[in-house]
């Protein structure tokens, strides 16, 4: 039975691991920029709330500390892709 | 497969078989819509500056819009009055970033031109040479060198780490993510509106009921795409933008 089980075709392993570390790759790179933009929009916000004379200012810095948090994630979003078994 | 739908191979999504010509300069549906873009970026602003009105109409209310928008929202923003005179290469960057990008919701195209990395690429290392142009233009090649390795208002010790992290920042980890971060974004978008097609097309085929949801979420999704052609356009200008004032004046 056991034996049955552990048969494999030829390169399913490498197959089936390099989907999973494609899976870990993106998923690990988007926790931080995920909280990171949380925190610039979050701020942004209510710093926008607090002074809305200042939003046009404030939006363009936004949109800046977005750009540069969110291209980690898309580091990763590459790499998962460069990745092959 | 998953869930009994057949996934197209990534390969099948972006890689379009070769129009006309043949090897490293064969022309396929990207390349061919690179170039209806420089021709429609090019005719706008031909057209609008031929006749110039008092009163704008067609094409000089669009060319117009631009670059108000270019210079109030992003020259202004980020380099104060004296980077006017960047203002005509920000407007046409962003003028055919957008363009490409737009193409990825035409029915008929669908493809963003920069979803293929080639062009981001090339753009990302225009910009790369310009900025480091205006730095050494601006304060000279040994002033400008300093002004990157040894930032003002540091104690000495931290050097050490910082002129590593800031020269590797400057000419590698910038230029990369500029190119990275459209391309990314791109492909990004336009997987994300295949899997959904590819969904629907399923479902439809077998209830009709079922396959409402994930059209109804694929026609947001493209009004979403919208929005990020626009913002990827915006941001790809503003970044290259605020290279190129950091490179004139050094961190204060």
């Amino acid at each position: 039975m056991l034996h049955v089980l552990a048969q494999q075709a030829e390169g399913e392993l490498e197959a089936g691991l390099t989907a999973v570390g494609r899976g870990i790759v993106y998923g690990g790179a988007a926790i931080g920029p995920g909280i990171g933009i949380g925190l610039v929009v979050g701020n942004a916000i209510s710093a926008m709330a607090r002074q809305p004379e200042a939003a046009g200012m404030v939006r363009t810095t936004m949109f800046l500390g977005i750009a540069f948090t969110e291209a980690l994630a898309l580091f990763g979003f590459v790499l998962a892709f460069i990745i092959s078994g | 497969m998953i869930l009994g739908l057949e996934f197209p191979p990534i390969s099948h999504v972006v890689e379009w078989p070769t129009l006309f010509g043949g090897g490293a300069f064969g022309v396929n549906k990207v390349v061919l819509f690179m170039w209806i873009s420089v021709g429609l970026v090019f005719a706008l602003f031909f057209v609008a500056g031929r006749k110039r009105a008092l009163v704008p109409t067609g094409a000089q209310n669009v060319a117009e819009s631009t670059v108000e928008f270019v210079q109030d929202q992003i020259v202004l923003q980020t380099m104060g009055p004296e980077g006017l005179g960047y203002t005509p290469f920000l407007i046409t960057l962003f003028t055919f970033v957008f363009t490409c990008n737009i193409w990825g919701l035409i029915p008929g195209v669908q493809m963003p031109v920069n979803a293929r990395i080639a062009l981001p690429v090339f753009m990302a290392l225009v910009v790369y040479v310009i900025y480091h142009a205006a730095g050494i233009r601006h304060q000279g090649p040994i002033k400008y060198l300093k002004s990157i390795m040894f930032l003002p208002g540091v104690p000495w010790p931290m050097y050490i780490l910082l002129t590593p992290i800031e020269l590797v920042t400057k000419f590698i980890t910038q230029p990369l993510s500029l190119a990275v971060r459209l391309f990314a974004n791109m492909l990004a978008g336009h997987l994300l509106l295949v899997s959904f097609a590819v969904i629907t097309q399923a479902l439809v085929a077998s209830t009709i009921i079922g396959g409402a949801l994930p059209l109804a979420l694929l026609i947001f999704l493209s009004a979403f795409e919208l929005l990020v052609a626009f913002l990827q356009a915006y941001i790809f200008t503003i970044l290259a933008a605020v290279y190129i004032a950091d490179a004139m004046h050094p961190a204060h």
